[in-house]
């Protein structure tokens, strides 16, 4: 079974380090279709977080379509995420490489590389956040 | 008694000593199930709002209900229990007798349940209060208090004079303990990161007054930390809005309740942590902050 680690210094809210890590075990297939994720009770017991904070995480991977929660049984796992894309051997990481070559030949340090890469991960997500958020208006669900 | 009545309310409490008021005009509803943070510079009245909530004192105004019931100088509420910073156990008395003292002194006792608290710290029944260290005399203290199996449970620094380890696991005990029972929890503390993790409500005192409360996740959603160039207040912002202003020789940052008004692109605007919330409320009454640690 998975365990959830909480990074109290990462600046990422605790509710969200649960569902990336569930998520991220999911690509690399340490969580299958059908496999339980730990109770609140569990996670609060192993880490010290709140449990509105595991109950919000899971309703957002239950949103996202990836798990299903039953009442009294638990959480289980619906649908697993592409392996593909996300390993080192893909093409997405191939290209990703040979960028950090090319920053490193340009004389960029690691946090300036990780610096970087970050700005334009948060300028990229701001900017469909806000399309989103945009194309959404108006339209009543 | 019913399920649908606030684990706490208070309505304009105050408690004044001979030296002064301790606590002034505190008025708040922490709903049943809640993990309370009650947070404050020392000497700010968390323990006097505390010792008034467990119905140790005498309010000198208002009230406040436990589960519905109004205390007030009539003692101890029976469903709720207490746990203060000095915890009450005896040093040369073993954990078998502290657990006969805890049956003999409470008529609502869960010897099995208080039993099983204590095994489930590997603590031996036999080994003297005296012997055990801070974090094991705390989980005794615990059993102590929740074999009388209270609907909530306050507890005065309980992390204060823990280890990292020691904190860790008293807090994964008392959370379990929320999800098992559904138990409500208001436990003081004047060191932020120990408890916004497990936290979901915040009470925070300054002064003798109470400064904010409400759920965590409102509370930081309903506010914005505003970042831009160095100046004097921005014209675009209403001034009643703004919490607290500071700046360097480059660049400004205020804390204000969020409000819906567009800013210039020089201006970002974050959602604040519970730590920017709490110093940015309690600089902005003035205070001294020297107490006040934002981080363990």
């Amino acid at each position: 079974m998975i365990e959830y680690r909480i990074d109290r210094r990462s600046g990422v809210a605790p509710y969200m380090q649960i569902v990336q890590q569930t998520r991220q075990a999911l690509r690399m297939g340490r969580l299958g279709v059908g496999d339980k994720l730990p109770t609140a009770r569990e996670v609060v017991a192993a880490t010290a977080i709140n449990p509105n904070t595991v109950l919000k995480a899971y309703r957002e991977l239950e949103h996202e379509g990836l798990i299903d929660s039953r009442a009294g049984v638990g959480a289980f796992v619906r649908r697993t995420l592409g392996r593909l894309e996300s390993s080192l051997e893909s093409p997405l990481a191939t290209d990703l490489r040979s960028w950090v070559m090319q920053a490193r030949e340009s004389e960029l340090e690691r946090p300036d590389i990780e610096a970087l890469v970050k700005a334009v991960i948060d300028l990229e997500f701001e900017c469909s956040t806000s399309t989103e958020a945009n194309a959404t208006e108006g339209t009543p669900s | 008694m019913n399920n649908t009545s606030p684990a706490l309310e208070a309505i304009n409490l105050g408690k004044r000593y001979r030296r002064g008021w301790a606590l002034q005009d505190c008025s708040f509803s922490l709903p049943a199930g809640s993990v309370a943070a009650l947070v404050g510079p020392n000497g700010a009245g968390k323990s006097t709002l505390l010792t008034l909530a467990a119905g140790i004192a005498t309010a000198t105004t208002g009230s406040i209900a436990v589960l519905g019931d109004v205390t007030g100088g009539r003692g101890p509420h029976s469903r709720l229990a207490f746990l203060s910073q000095d915890q009450p156990l005896y040093r040369r008395f073993t954990v078998e007798e502290m657990l006969h003292f805890g049956r003999a002194m409470n008529g609502r006792w869960d010897e099995s349940y208080a039993r099983r608290l204590i095994q489930d710290c590997a603590i031996p029944f036999a080994a003297r209060i005296g012997t055990l260290s801070g974090g094991q005399r705390t989980r005794v203290a615990l059993a102590l208090a929740l074999g009388r199996r209270p609907a909530a449970l306050l507890l005065d620094e309980p992390l204060a004079s823990l280890d990292p380890l020691a904190r860790l696991e008293v807090m994964q005990a008392l959370l379990a303990e929320v999800v098992d029972t559904g138990i409500t929890l208001m436990l003081s503390s004047h060191v932020i990161a120990d408890v916004e993790d497990s936290c979901d409500h915040l009470l925070l005192l300054a002064d003798g007054r109470l400064q904010l409360d409400g759920p965590i996740d409102q509370l930081l959603a309903t506010h914005q930390l505003l970042t831009g160039p160095a100046g004097g207040q921005p014209g675009w912002l209403a001034g009643d809005a703004v919490v607290e202003t500071r700046s360097s020789t480059k660049q400004m940052t205020i804390l204000t309740r969020r409000t819906e008004v567009s800013r210039p692109s020089d201006w970002l605007a974050v959602e604040p942590t519970l730590q920017d919330l709490v110093l940015g409320y309690l600089r902005s009454g003035g205070r001294s902050q020297g107490e006040m640690e934002p981080a363990a």
